[in-house]
């Protein structure tokens, strides 16, 4: 199954936020959003996965989903958004309770949800009690439990600290190694597009429009040899040479407001 | 740099001072048997004042003279007359304002027109001492317990309604737009994400209600009744029976207390992942 971004503009009132931004991720790809603070890459993802009315374009897909998948296109949120009153456990279930399954059935998916990110010894924690690199295990095994055919992740390791993220961007390499899954995402870190992404999307400052897509010359697997770190590094540069400016004033912006 | 070596191993030489701590205070931690204490000093202090015959008792009677009164009305019977006349109001009248307030609540947290439509009646209407209409439910509603209910209910209403819709409203929108993501339906996501995150202010809405319940039907009682706390205090009031008087008062502290405990127990059951 495709997602296509099809000639997308939106606006918030008077703000233009995105401008005819359009791209197809194809089944089983990944591909990155970058670009300088405010570009629209949030409010694009949240357009893709129909979260947001778009003011003009739309968000499309193309063929159909597996046939196992519950929830085609899956958010992992920045922020976890994990129900606190919930235990790991029903956290992971929840989005599994108003479909047809069987107990038994959604036993077993959130069993193997729990399994697949080495959570079934924290099964009946409370969010509270978890770290954050944790918590955003739980939102991941959340979004596994409906089988995606396509992850939405909204800065999904921005809120944790450098140690977490190594350790959760090992687990994302993981679980999109055998390409039976996609994903659109969104990030301001240039280092994680470039250890994920097939393709680098970099949007320009506010109204975000594509300023160019970047193909990531090599397989994931080989990206963690020694020889590959040196393409990825020039690759960064590359990206960070075409957004640095707009970035300084993107932060300028920020302070001035 | 000799000269920094030479200036270091002079102040190597001089006599250490220990940081001053800055960080004390601002914490406050409150004893387990500290309150108990405190509040049994006081009784002490008030009986010995007026064992010693330093206060009239017919304005301040001793405490063991109000544990008399007390004693006393439960051995008559009239305690027990008098409280279930009151709690049959509260009961019923809480009942009827907390559900119709919740019901209300939701649908101004959840509904455009409702909260349109509802916030402006209840900022009109919420500010009005409900005691105030009193006088014109008994004339809707006729002599009875009806208008005591009805008072009390409308002033749990109110409160409890603002209750729930600022629970509502403080439900993470992130939690909700989660739920949309994987096609929650809206009834699922009512009781699933929208209740449980609105409970901490409803229980807390509660508190405050019961309060209210409980002034709404001494006044009410004081104002139109033969039976309950409120007309027993207004009578014995009249009477000069002034251990009587705060006999009624004791109980109806005793009655609040109550209540903030079972709240408080709600509160540990149900929001224990907090």
């Amino acid at each position: 199954m495709d997602l296509i971004a099809n000639h997308i503009t939106h606006r918030f009132g008077e703000l233009a936020v995105l401008d005819d931004v359009s791209f197809t991720v194809g089944a089983g790809e990944v591909v990155a959003i970058v670009g300088p603070s405010g570009c629209g890459k949030s409010t694009l993802l949240s357009i893709l996965g129909g979260l947001l009315q778009p003011t003009s374009g739309a968000p499309e897909l193309r063929g159909v989903p597996p046939a196992d998948s519950l929830n085609p296109l899956t958010f992992v949120f920045q922020d976890f958004a994990l129900l606190p009153w919930a235990t790991v456990e029903e956290n992971v279930e929840f989005p599994l309770l108003h479909t047809q399954l069987s107990a038994t059935q959604r036993r077993a998916l959130v069993e193997d949800a729990l399994r697949r990110t080495g959570l079934t010894d924290f099964r009946q924690t409370y969010p509270k009690q978890l770290s954050g690199g944790m918590r955003q295990r739980v939102g991941i095994s959340r979004a596994l439990a409906v089988k995606p055919a396509i992850l939405l992740m909204d800065e999904p390791l921005s809120a944790l600290d450098s140690q977490t993220r190594e350790l959760l961007m090992e687990d994302f390499v993981r679980l999109l190694a055998d390409g039976g899954m996609g994903a659109v995402y969104v990030t301001h870190n240039l280092e994680e597009a470039a250890r994920l992404a097939d393709r680098i999307v970099v949007l320009s400052r506010r109204p975000g429009r594509i300023r160019e897509v970047v193909i990531v010359p090599m397989t994931r697997a080989a990206r963690g040899e020694a020889a590959a770190r040196e393409k990825l590094l020039a690759l960064q540069n590359q990206i960070w040479s075409l957004i640095r400016n707009e970035a300084i004033d993107a932060e300028r912006e920020v302070q001035h407001a | 740099m000799l000269d920094r070596a030479a200036t270091e191993t002079a102040a190597k030489n001089e006599p250490t001072r220990r940081v001053h701590f800055r960080g004390a205070g601002f914490v406050p931690a409150s004893s387990r048997f500290g309150g108990w204490i405190a509040l049994a000093l006081v009784i002490a202090i008030w009986q010995a004042a007026g064992s010693a015959g330093f206060v009239n008792a017919l304005f301040l009677p001793t405490p063991s003279a109000i544990v008399r009164a007390i004693y006393q009305l439960a051995v008559s019977g009239a305690l027990w007359q008098h409280l279930s006349a009151s709690l049959l109001r509260i009961g019923v009248g809480w009942l009827l304002g907390t559900a119709a307030g919740v019901a209300v609540g939701f649908a101004i947290g959840l509904s455009r027109l409702a909260r349109s439509v509802g916030i402006t009646f209840i900022s009109a209407l919420f500010p009005i001492p409900k005691i105030a209409l009193l006088p014109l439910l008994i004339l809707w509603l006729g002599i009875g317990e009806e208008p005591k209910i009805a008072t009390i209910a409308l002033g749990v209403f109110f409160s409890t309604a603002i209750s729930v819709y600022s629970g509502v409203d403080a439900v993470p929108r992130n939690l909700i737009r989660m739920a949309q993501s994987f096609n929650v339906p809206f009834a699922t996501i009512v009781r699933k994400v929208i209740w449980p995150g609105a409970l901490p202010a409803i229980l807390a809405g509660f508190r405050i209600t019961a309060s209210v319940a409980l002034l709404l039907v001494v006044s009410a009682e004081m104002i139109g009744a033969q039976y309950g706390i409120g007309a027993f205090v207004l009578q014995a009031g009249n009477l000069m029976q002034t251990d009587q008087l705060l006999a009624g008062v004791v109980i109806l502290s005793v009655f609040g207390l109550a209540v903030g405990k079972v709240i408080g127990w709600l509160e540990t059951r149900l929001l224990h992942w907090r």
